[in-house]
């Protein structure tokens, strides 16, 4: 397959496709986090995790048009503020559907895959509704399109950069507010023990409430960043749906840990095989070998060691 | 109407207010009394469908929920605008066209049932309906049992014919071949990368490029195909590989979702389309709109229209088009082809002299529509339309400019020989 190129070429195309691999590790990270965080910490399976990343795609698209007709001179930096609001937006309204609907399932988590699906149907006919059928397109400032120029056949995308960048910004974010703020060990002190946390005078009900708005903000600023390299439209959620799922599963539910190991194996090995062999393809191998390493370890790569 | 509140209004009495109310729009359209101009019912309809005196009934059958509804809402559009302004021509053989709308939902089992629904209990003329192949695979037994009549609009794969179906929009080979002719001669193509998304239509679409390519274009061959599987959104791999590989044309079929991603992701690697030569047959003016003009600018699509076309008809068909559904509605291929399907009804039924579904099946071959939006159609013996090839470039406004045409009507082949 090699045997027609030079070795400069083989050089660049290998460093591209080394960037590739982490640019599709970070986007995996960066919307199976918000997933992870909901999951992980409060055992509820939301469906609608897709819907809320729309919900930020969507809010980035109304900041873009608003920008552009009020205030055209902030256009190079609306970017930062779109995440903000997205970030807001899907928070809040993870913080309403944890009080109207999720709160009164915890007793019945397989009930909750069903509310939350519908609630991912209800809302993917709202924004039909709202911004109609049609996909919209999110125009980016000019300095986040287009690509770097490392050296004469390396070019690096920028919004890939970019992508990479934000994940490691809200990981640390994320980390820093689970494992070193005192609400972050109230977190934890549910998840262990609910009773007991109850008892030592944790507000149980407050730390639910918050910690699905974090995990629906991050997937809102998600969404808001995939903008820049997918598509916006009522049922596009559903394109991060299945892999989502995918890498907190394989990663071990419970485990932040576990969420960023598997993003980095499944994307490596989608964007290598992928690379020697067709798209479709490396699809299916990537499926057979996490099928295959589930059922030897149901609990997935990373599991928090619980004494039963 | 007053059904239910006259229940004792029988028939005589009620069929002389139905004529008069028929007469009423036609003689303030004709001028002059109408009754001569409006054949029998029971003479234009001997098999029972809803044809009254005054109306005759067609369904619309189209996903308006569902991921396909990004697609099939510009159908709807089309086929709303053309069923009004026939109306507002006087109807069809004096009969104004009443329409029954139901939803197919993205899900082929509900087309099914709904096509049966419009077939059997509302009796519908016609069906202006369907987007994707599967939901046409699905409907189709139902209206060769039921005796339907189908008008397609989409481009497709083809390797198919029905007696029961009229298909609009292109074939596979007239949306392929000419296209390829062209960027051979024009830019001097010798390498392919085809690309497309994991279902029927990309594959057989590429299959019959492929042959092409290698068998009917001297000393050209294909680098590369690849599929990847619907609503995928990474391409960077594949980006890389078309990299290493240079082809002169990258040949693409990407749909929905992933064709956002996928051009994005384009842009973002440095691919510039103004230097690549891309030639694809999947995005239309409605596809620009989610994709972004400035991230596809450049790029070549090969259609049968372009909503920039500069001929009489289009130029009363556009602002038609977006007096009725908003200034800043897109008018792509398919819309257009789907406009097509009511009138080459009305025109088909007034050849015909009669709303019959076996006599419409005959009389299609040979029924021309003057006033497409692309110019001129006819319909051919095997039920697809000839039409003129394209070629249009895209541009960051998001609108093709029309580049080639092919000087004659390409002839529909559904199932061509060499190409299986």
């Amino acid at each position: 397959m090699f045997g027609d190129y030079s070795i400069s070429d083989l050089g660049a195309i290998l460093a591209m496709q080394g960037f590739a691999g982490l640019i599709l590790f970070s986007v995996y990270v960066l919307m199976a986090l918000g997933l992870a965080i909901i999951f992980g910490q409060m055992g509820v399976i939301n469906m609608a995790h897709g819907e809320f990343m729309i919900l930020g795609a969507y809010v980035t698209w109304m900041t873009s048009n608003a920008v552009q007709h009020v205030a055209p001179w902030l256009f190079p930096g609306y970017f930062f503020i779109a995440m903000i609001l997205a970030f807001i937006t899907s928070g809040a309204l993870g913080m309403l559907v944890e009080w109207a609907l999720i709160r009164h399932l915890y007793k019945r988590p397989l009930d909750t895959l069903l509310a939350t699906w519908g609630l991912s149907l209800i809302l993917q006919q709202a924004y039909r509704s709202i911004f109609g059928a049609r996909e919209v397109g999110v125009e980016l400032p000019e300095w986040m399109m287009g690509s770097w120029q490392a050296t004469d056949s390396i070019q690096i995308p920028i919004n890939g950069m970019f992508v990479m960048a934000l994940t490691i910004l809200i990981t640390t974010v994320v980390f820093y507010i689970l494992f070193w703020s005192s609400w972050g060990k109230q977190v934890r002190a549910v998840v262990q023990n609910r009773v007991m946390a109850g008892a030592v005078g944790i507000n149980t009900e407050k730390v639910d409430r918050y910690t699905f708005g974090l995990g629906c903000g991050i997937a809102g600023i998600a969404g808001s960043a995939f903008t820049m390299i997918g598509s916006t439209g009522p049922t596009a959620g559903q394109l991060y749906i299945v892999d989502t799922f995918l890498v907190v599963v394989f990663g071990g539910a419970a485990s932040l840990f576990g969420t960023i190991a598997s993003a980095f194996s499944i994307s490596q090995t989608q964007s290598t095989l992928e690379f020697f062999l067709s798209g479709s393809m490396a699809k299916v191998i990537t499926l057979l070998t996490i099928v295959g390493i589930l059922m030897v370890r149901p609990q997935g790569l990373f599991a928090l060691k619980v004494r039963k | 109407m007053s059904d239910e509140t006259k229940p004792g209004l029988k028939s005589p009495l009620r069929r002389k207010l139905l004529m008069g109310m028929a007469a009423l729009p036609a003689v303030s359209m004709l001028g002059r009394p109408a009754f001569a101009e409006v054949p029998a019912t029971s003479a234009v309809n001997t098999t029972g469908l809803a044809v009254t005196d005054s109306e005759v009934t067609v369904g619309i059958l189209h996903s308006v929920t569902g991921t396909m509804a990004i697609s099939e809402t510009g159908s709807v559009e089309a086929e709303k605008l053309a069923i009004e302004q026939i109306n507002a021509a006087g109807g069809v053989l004096g009969r104004k066209i009443k329409f029954i709308q139901e939803d197919g939902a993205s899900d082929w089992p509900t087309f099914a049932e709904k096509a049966k629904k419009l077939l059997v209990n509302d009796k519908c003329a016609a069906v202006m309906g369907c987007w994707t192949s599967a939901s046409r695979k699905a409907v189709l037994p139902v209206f060769e049992q039921y005796n339907g009549m189908l008008y397609y609009p989409t481009f497709y794969e083809g390797l198919e014919q029905s007696k029961n179906v009229i298909y609009t929009g292109q074939e596979a080979t007239q949306q392929i071949i000419a296209g390829l002719d062209w960027v051979n001669k024009t830019k001097g193509a010798k390498s392919f990368y085809l690309l497309g998304s994991d279902y029927i239509w990309p594959r057989t679409s590429n299959k019959i490029a492929r042959k092409h390519i290698e068998n009917h274009l001297q000393g050209c061959k294909v680098v590369g195909e690849e599929y990847f599987p619907l609503g995928s959104t990474q391409f960077n791999s594949v980006i890389n590989k078309i990299k290493l590989t240079k082809p002169d044309v990258i040949y693409a079929i990407i749909v929905g979702g992933s064709n956002v991603a996928f051009y994005k992701q384009l842009k973002a690697a440095g691919i510039d389309l103004s230097k690549q030569t891309l030639l694809t047959i999947s995005v239309t003016e409605d596809e620009i709109d989610g994709i972004g003009g400035e991230n596809i600018a450049g790029a070549y699509a090969c259609m049968k229209y372009f909503q920039s076309l500069d001929n009489p008809n289009n130029k009363a068909f556009v602002p038609a088009f977006k007096k009725m559904w908003g200034e800043k509605t897109v008018i792509g291929d398919v819309t257009q082809a789907a406009y097509l399907g009511p009138w080459l009804w009305k025109l088909t039924v007034e050849k015909a002299g009669s709303f019959d579904i076996d006599k419409i099946a005959a009389a299609s071959p040979g029924v021309e529509f003057k006033g497409a939006p692309e110019g001129y159609v006819r319909i051919h013996e095997n039920h697809h339309l000839w039409s003129k090839t394209r070629v249009g470039r895209a541009k960051a406004d998001g609108q093709y400019e029309l580049i080639y045409e092919t000087a004659d009507l390409v002839e529909p082949d559904p199932f061509p020989k060499g190409y299986q």
